[in-house]
């Protein structure tokens, strides 16, 4: 029987690594993330877990042991944010490169000027071009959940990608919820021992990994990196799938709240999810016909469920914890790519919210709500909004 | 000239793996790296002057690719489908027998 354990979001995804059985974990400690590995040591210490723990001097050894152990053809997790995960942004590429199916759990924080330790997406949606998958939870069970999921998808010989699992930090890696731990045998069963078909390192069948690629191959290399992610639609469908079957919880690439008749729509990824869904439910009290959905998979972008969002819609409004300086949120010009070519769209606007740790309050959401409702009557609004600003500091 | 050593592994790659895209670009078969001839990257040439040589070994030994073999007198010859150029054989020669020149393609 399945166990239900209240715990923070960092352990829930220590559980799901000791659940995942990696041979190797390499991490380095960052705040919000530090109780992940410390609680995989822990487990390793009590004889509960079977890993190579690698102590490393910074995150870009820990994702460099992971890129080695993948490489030799071990299962290999890590944990970091922020900082850390910018400090291995080169090794990142090369992990995508090299298809190796290495998951990285991300307690979601801000990245530096200033220093900030708090909630926002801006670490991991820096990395969208690396070619690793982008998952992101909405709570502590959607996080050791979608690091199982995540494996699966990787490991797929299909995609063969390495994959990145967002929870924002505070509000969920520090939060305790309740949480239901799956027994071993069903995740055995899911997962499976990882038993890499196309590598690795085995004298007795030496390979070359990682070799210079010339003007003459290096396009196609990356064009096998894209067919990969794009493969990864239809893998990650069919492990959600399974995981339905096994595990008796769904996911999807969008989820949707009261979207059928819903005029104004607002689309988030993560905790603020769960925030939208209560908010939502005040509005329509107040007969406001409004929506809301959350975005669970960010890479692969889930276009075709992006377009069935969009056509529900008459203002779809995208509130994100993250800025491209000099164009707008990276959802909202991943949507604008999605939805240029529609013949019938909805007004598409961008709200950056909740930064560094900002609160998302109530009285965010009316504001987002009245510039959409404005939007929706035909006045000019502005594409880009920054909600809660204190501008009396400005 | 010497025939390149390495021209039965050539052939085995051309004919086992051919240019086919692997998953993460992973090259199968050891030493296939010499179906990239790197001759092309040069600028000046070794030329060798035969009377001078010594037969110290001294080229042969320190030539990176490595694009020097030795013939059947032990003089040594130079591989021009790999030798990059770089010039550490004349640098070393203690008798000046290799002089590098500039190549006109």
């Amino acid at each position: 029987m399945p166990m239900r354990k209240v715990m923070k979001c960092n352990e829930a995804a220590a559980w799901a690594a000791k659940l995942a059985k990696p041979k190797v974990v390499a991490a380095f400690p960052i705040t919000p993330s530090t109780l992940v590995p410390e609680k995989i040591s822990e487990f390793i210490a009590d004889g509960e877990m079977d890993a190579e723990f690698i102590k490393v001097e910074s995150e870009h050894s820990a994702i460099s042991a992971c890129v080695g152990a993948s490489a030799a053809g071990v299962r290999a997790f890590t944990a970091t944010a922020s900082q850390g995960l910018a400090l291995m942004h080169e090794v990142l590429f090369i992990a995508a490169g090299m298809r190796l199916p290495i998951v990285i759990a991300i307690g979601n924080r801000s990245l530096s000027a200033p220093i900030n330790i708090w909630n926002d997406w801006q670490d991991s949606i820096s990395e969208r071009d690396t070619g690793w998958m982008q998952f992101y939870a909405e709570n502590n069970q959607e996080a050791l959940d979608l690091i199982l999921i995540a494996f699966k998808v990787a490991e797929n010989e299909r995609v063969l990608l390495p994959a990145m699992v967002g929870f924002d930090a505070f509000i969920l890696t520090h939060t305790v919820e309740p949480v239901e731990i799956p027994d071993q045998e069903v995740v055995d069963e899911f997962l499976g021992e990882y038993v890499p078909k196309h590598a690795y390192l085995d004298p007795a069948k030496p390979i070359t990994q990682g070799a210079l690629g010339f003007p003459a191959h290096y396009m196609e290399v990356r064009y096998t990196v894209w067919e990969a992610m794009e493969n990864a639609r239809q893998v990650i469908e069919e492990v959600f799938d399974e995981f339905e079957k096994k595990f008796g919880r769904r996911y999807y690439m969008i989820e949707e709240y009261k979207t059928d008749d819903a005029e104004i729509i607002l689309l988030t990824m993560g905790s603020l999810a769960g925030t939208l869904k209560d908010f939502v439910d005040k509005k329509r009290e107040e007969g406001v016909k409004i929506g809301a959905a959350k975005m669970t998979v960010y890479r692969p972008f889930p276009i075709e469920e992006f377009r069935a969002l969009a056509k529900k819609a008459k203002v779809l409004a995208i509130l994100e914890k993250d800025i491209s300086f000099g164009i707008s949120g990276a959802v909202f010009a991943d949507a604008g790519r999605v939805l240029v070519n529609e013949k019938e769209k909805p007004i598409l606007l961008d709200f950056i919210i909740g930064l560094g740790g900002r609160d998302v309050t109530f009285e965010n959401l009316e504001e987002v709500v009245e510039i959409s409702k404005k939007a929706l009557v035909g006045e000019k609004v502005e594409e880009v909004n920054w909600i809660g600003l204190r501008k009396e500091i400005l | 000239m010497a025939e390149s050593p390495f021209k039965a592994d050539i052939e085995k790659v051309q004919k086992e793996y051919g240019e086919k895209m692997t998953p993460g670009a992973i090259v199968y078969i050891p030493g296939s790296s010499v179906v990239n001839k790197t001759g092309g990257w040069r600028v000046f040439m070794p030329k060798f002057d035969k009377d001078k040589c010594i037969r110290c070994f001294m080229c042969y030994t320190l030539c990176p690719e490595p694009a020097i073999y030795l013939d059947e007198e032990s003089y040594p010859v130079f591989d021009y489908e790999y030798c990059k150029g770089c010039g550490i054989c004349a640098n070393e020669c203690p008798t000046k027998a290799i002089e590098m020149v500039r190549e006109t393609k």
